[in-house]
């Protein structure tokens, strides 16, 4: 259960945009790949378990899951969920181009308007 | 105005961050992994399941080595320190590294435990993580490779059941070979599923019961030292074995 510390180090790294622009948090966008070793449903419970104390506290949380995709590095050619991961063609081994991503995209703020 | 207290209207704005979450671990394990090629040492990531036989593995890695390369590790256990125990036993200086309720290592917890070290100079520092074939696989230490210890008992589809820690690995060690006159274990449908999940599949078999194996561990070893080595002398051309991985 390491979502809960990615959902430790993500409070984190929000409050250091919001806390200096004196910033209530409205919506975390956050990408999470298929094959980032992330479960999705676990890291919604456990923002929701972690948010009330902190400033995320009424923040939703949006997730982008992204598919898995392996491709050749050498032609480029994609390669059929769950195949062996070599070209097919030129038998180089292939390269993951999306799927491992656990990243935060985006952070919707409502800052003072001074 | 503002509904709380009145002071004002409030906008909203968007803040693009695109980083990873676990950025600040990529950093200290970047660090780490300076340290380490500094010093001129492998550093090993090795996982694999709780009973795969990673401890068994190290112990029959220093009889195997007969003190030609000095070994040295830490140990990732939630509750003891047994297996530091056991591999100073076998003559590989060891540090545990007591993780509580945590079921991975982090290149924070590796960091304190190589400034707390009982080693001195090293070839090859073998990091044995928790027993966990999940959540190991997502934390960069800061190692040159990462090693999946997989026992021959734990059945034919673990890697396509468990493709980001097998992903992740540049080798896999298929443990407890000595056991396989005695199963129904294809170990070719084994290479099969590695093939669907390692894009370089790797597979050893070894037996740190027999020593079966353990000699072509040590000639891996070996040639990742040297790849150390060279790309030690071309640092410009030098890029992280396991950095940060891709950011869509």
């Amino acid at each position: 259960m390491h979502e809960y510390g990615i959902v430790a180090a993500l409070v984190e790294r929000v409050a250091e945009e919001a806390a200096p622009r004196r910033a209530r948090v409205r919506r975390l966008h956050v990408a999470i790949g298929e094959l980032a070793g992330v479960d999705v449903e676990l890291l919604r419970t456990a923002y929701d378990t972690f948010r009330p104390a902190t400033l995320c506290a009424d923040a939703e949380l949006d997730v982008r899951a992204v598919a898995a995709a392996w491709s050749c590095p050498g032609c480029a050619r994609a390669l059929a969920p769950g195949a062996p991961l070599q070209c097919p063609v030129c038998g180089r081994p292939a390269r993951l181009t999306a799927g491992d991503e656990i990243v935060l995209e985006r952070i919707e703020l409502e800052v003072p308007d001074v | 105005m503002c509904d709380t207290c009145g002071c004002g209207d409030r906008e909203l704005v968007a803040v693009e961050v695109h980083e990873r979450i676990l950025a600040g671990n990529d950093a200290m394990a970047a660090h780490n992994r300076a340290h380490f090629v500094a010093e001129g040492v492998l550093a090993i990531n090795l996982m694999g399941s709780p009973g795969s036989g990673k401890t068994a593995l190290l112990e029959a890695t220093a009889r195997a080595s007969g003190g030609r390369l000095r070994l040295g590790a830490v140990s990732g256990d939630l509750a003891t320190d047994r297996d530091a125990a056991r591999l100073n036993r076998a003559g590989i200086p060891s540090r545990a590294i007591t993780t509580g309720s945590a079921c991975h290592l982090d290149a924070k917890m590796v960091h304190a435990a190589l400034h707390d070290a009982p080693w001195g100079a090293l070839d090859v520092f073998f990091i044995e993580n928790v027993g966990n074939l999940v959540c190991p696989a997502i934390y960069d230490l800061g190692q040159a490779a990462c090693v999946v210890a997989l026992a021959v008992t734990e059945g034919e589809d673990k890697p396509i059941k468990y493709p980001v820690m097998f992903k992740t690995a540049d080798l896999v060690l298929l443990t407890k070979c000595d056991l396989l006159p005695h199963l129904e274990v294809d170990v070719a449908a084994i290479e099969d599923g590695l093939a669907r999940v390692m894009p370089v599949p790797r597979m050893i078999q070894v037996s740190a019961r027999t020593g079966e194996g353990v000699d072509a561990w040590l000639a891996w070893l070996a040639a990742r030292r040297a790849a150390l080595k060279v790309r030690a002398q071309a640092p410009a051309l030098d890029a992280p074995a396991r950095g940060p991985a891709h950011v869509g």
